[in-house]
């Protein structure tokens, strides 16, 4: 084929044409990117424009229209709408890394904000556009959230709370004799102890679903509540030394999900995969540990088909947080005063209630958990629960818990293992101390 | 060369001294001059725009990354302190790293073997006077043009442990349910399956080019010598067929040591960069990305990248070694 390729000599004719062309193209490839940056953030005759970067959906389009009509000369763009977090989160890190291309405002997820902690040089400090205002606007513990890691900086206002409750599936409860109303099936599980009990019941009744979804998300609840407790801290402590060993609370949350795994009440899928996907669906489990923003998980997973068969109720335990985000803006925007204001005018307590009704954005600001239409308001595919209601108690009773920057890294290292007993490749004896290598081997 | 003289292009060799006879030779003279210039440096020309953009977007990264990998670098981080080879001494004990190498390894060998030697089958096939010939030679490039998310998609269905098709049918034959990302044999083997049904067609056509390329008379007197189909195949098609076997190996060599969008697609979910619970298939460039972007060490990552590339390199020359041996002298 190669051979065949070749040709017989030929003088060349429009060599120089053909250069200054090819030239011209790379020239014009290799400048481009520049280009269209300066003129997306330039704004003609005091014009600006000003984009938000998301994941997932957090609900602004109806406030962006009213921010525009009430300051005239802003537009704002809405970036990533509906992306998923594992793609968004590299993208953002580029784009801080290589200082070009992140959004005037950026939304930064509880894993996110964790990380940049410590390069808080990435971000604008919004205390300096009157942000440490809004102070008494949220629960303390979202407010030192924003701040980095030495506090001097406050580099994102609080979004929503992932506050934790317990989602099922009425039609399996039914089937397995449990109670099926959200009251009655809350006196079930004051505690783990009782939920264990109880899911061993529901999975002697033979339903064809095991109690819960996988064991990584069950585990991380219990930890977050553990930690709540005592130390007040998870995989890090305060001084970001790993401390998976020395924390009794991991190493506790750790045999409990063991105990349970053995108990066969996990359906042994790995979080946000296909298949967990599918699960909701098809029904496989019976209960799933269930932050605020899951209920719009599940509704697009389970589908039209299955409104009414979700219902969401309290946790076992007491309270729990799982994820939410903040809003921060990077240091390279052009227009780091008009995104602050933006930034805080969509953080404000009733930002959030809209928030709230749009896409059950659970508010981190008390104020606007107490507002009358966050605690009336139903989710009508969960068989109208309260959501406001059963979410906005725990949100307000949380304990914060501390995260080291390495966090995820360690976190998914020792989740890893609870999965691989649950696929039978690693002995529950051995899988302790496998935890705590990868652990170490990860926070590295 | 060109008949118009009028505007001299700017002499790119030395001027010669400016010729005292008539405005015959003088012309002459210039015409020569540019003719030698255009016949010496034109190539070099035609040539040059890839050799910039490889420049830009080839060579640039390369040595960049080599750059950082000597580095304390922390992406997004405030300083990159000078760390010598401590990234490099790092990875040599780095175990997570070796069992990288070895799934990237064994799932390229699971899938270059078989996609290349079926893809010699059908190229032959192909080769023959079949009805529709055309429709059959178009059909093996369609999983070419299929993006690999939805590839994985389909496959990671297929390979579903609850709801799989493939489940399905082994347990019509009474074996229990498989989870097909638990252990390394069948988390390689479905990765595998899944690249060699979007590469084989297409080394097929390359094949196949190859395979019109070599003249028929070579077939009809190894026919008059005796030859049956099956030793023709393999004395007349394969010998000849050595340069561009030689360069579908590379290629699959250098695909198949990148590994990275099936293997992350196939353990969709959280932590799916760890390729498996146990990392049953985490490949080179997949733990490259987990350094870069879930630990943000992108010093380390840089070093794993250019360890990769000289794998690489070592890879290539081995099998076009190898493959120079096969069908003996040349």
């Amino acid at each position: 084929m190669i051979r065949a390729l070749r040709r017989p000599h030929r003088r060349p004719r429009r060599g120089a044409a053909t250069l200054g062309l090819g030239l011209a193209a790379v020239l014009v490839a290799a400048t481009a990117c520049g280009g269209e940056d300066d003129a997306a953030a330039g704004g003609e005759g005091g014009q600006v424009n000003l984009t938000v970067s998301v994941f997932g959906n957090f609900g602004y389009e109806q406030l962006y229209r009213e921010y525009e009509a009430s300051h005239p000369g802003v537009k704002i763009t809405e970036r990533g709408t509906g992306s998923d977090l594992s793609n968004y989160t590299p993208a953002l890190t580029k784009n801080l890394a290589t200082g070009s291309g992140a959004g005037d405002v950026v939304a930064l997820e509880e894993g996110i904000m964790i990380q940049f902690k410590e390069k808080a040089q990435n971000f604008v400090d919004l205390g300096q556009y009157g942000g440490n205002e809004d102070k008494a606007n949220f629960l303390p513990w979202k407010f030192e959230g924003g701040q980095s890691a030495d506090g001097q900086k406050l580099i994102g206002l609080g979004t929503d709370v992932g506050s934790m409750g317990m989602c099922y599936r009425r039609d399996l409860f039914q089937k397995a004799g449990l109670p099926t109303e959200r009251d009655a099936v809350a006196k079930l599980w004051p505690d783990w102890d009782a939920y264990t009990t109880v899911g061993k019941q529901f999975v002697g009744k033979n339903t064809g679903a095991k109690w819960f979804d996988a064991a990584s998300n069950t585990y991380n609840t219990i930890l977050v509540q553990e930690a709540g407790k005592s130390p007040g801290y998870t995989y890090f402590d305060k001084e970001n030394n790993l401390a998976v060993e020395s924390n009794p609370a991991v190493k506790q949350a750790y045999d409990r999900m063991i105990g349970m795994i053995g108990d066969g009440l996990s359906a042994g899928y790995k979080s946000f995969s296909d298949q967990w996907n599918a699960g909701f669906k098809q029904g496989t489990f019976a209960t799933i540990a269930c932050p605020a923003w899951m209920l719009g998980y599940i509704q697009g997973q389970a589908g039209e088909a299955n409104k009414g068969k979700w219902d969401v109720t309290k946790a076992p335990g007491d309270g729990g947080n799982w994820g939410g985000s903040w809003l921060g803006v990077p240091s390279q925007s052009k227009h780091p005063k008009e995104a602050a204001e933006l930034v805080r005018f969509l953080t404000s307590p009733k930002s959030q209630v809209a928030a709230f009704k749009s896409v059950n954005a659970l508010p981190s600001s008390p104020v606007a958990l107490d507002d009358p239409a966050t605690k009336a308001f139903k989710n009508p595919y969960f068989n109208d629960a309260p959501v406001g209601e059963i979410f906005g108690t725990g949100a307000k009773e949380l304990q914060p818990v501390y995260f080291g920057p390495r966090n995820q890294a360690v976190r998914d290292a020792v989740e890893s293992t609870l999965l691989a007993v649950q696929q039978g490749k690693l002995k529950p004896e051995e899988a302790w101390s496998r935890a705590v290598r990868d652990a170490e081997q990860a926070a590295r | 060369m060109s008949t118009d003289v009028t505007t001299p292009v700017p002499a790119t060799g030395p001027p010669g001294p400016p010729p005292a006879g008539n405005r015959q030779s003088r012309k002459e003279h210039w015409s020569a001059l540019r003719s030698r210039a255009d016949s010496k440096i034109s190539p070099y020309l035609y040539i040059a725009p890839f050799f910039l953009l490889f420049a830009i977007f080839g060579l640039y990264p390369l040595v960049y990354t080599a750059w950082v990998s000597l580095h304390d670098w922390e992406l997004a981080g405030a300083e990159h302190p000078w760390s010598g080879l401590d990234n490099y001494r790092q990875l040599v004990t780095d175990e997570v790293f070796w069992n990288s190498l070895w799934n990237t390894f064994g799932i390229f060998v699971l899938s270059t073997v078989p996609q290349l030697t079926l893809a010699l089958l059908i190229a032959s096939l192909l080769n023959r006077r079949l009805r529709g010939r055309t429709f059959f030679r178009l059909s093996v490039i369609l999983p070419m043009a299929t993006s690999v998310a939805a590839v994985s998609i389909v496959f990671s269905q297929l390979f579903s442990r609850d709801f799989g098709l493939i489940n399905w049918t082994l347990g019509g034959f009474g074996i229990s349910p498989i989870e097909w990302q638990a252990s390394k044999w069948s988390s390689w083997s479905a990765i595998s399956l899944m690249v060699n049904w979007r590469w084989t067609g297409y080394n097929a056509l390359i094949f196949l080019a190859a395979m019109q390329a070599i003249p028929r008379d070579l077939y009809e007197a190894a026919a008059l010598d005796g030859a049956g189909p099956w030793k023709q195949f393999t004395r007349v098609t394969v010998p000849l067929l050595r340069p561009t076997i030689l360069f579908t190996v590379i290629i699959a060599t250098i695909g198949g040591f990148q590994l990275f969008t099936e293997p992350l697609l196939f353990n969709s979910g959280s932590s799916n960069y760890q390729g498996g619970s146990l990392r049953q298939s985490q490949t080179v460039s997949m733990y490259v990305w987990e350094n870069a972007f879930v630990k943000f060490d992108f010093g380390y990552a840089s070093a794993v990248a250019w360890v990769l590339f000289l794998i690489i390199l070592l890879f290539a020359s081995l099998n076009a070694l190898a493959v120079r041996r096969l069908g003996g002298k040349d």
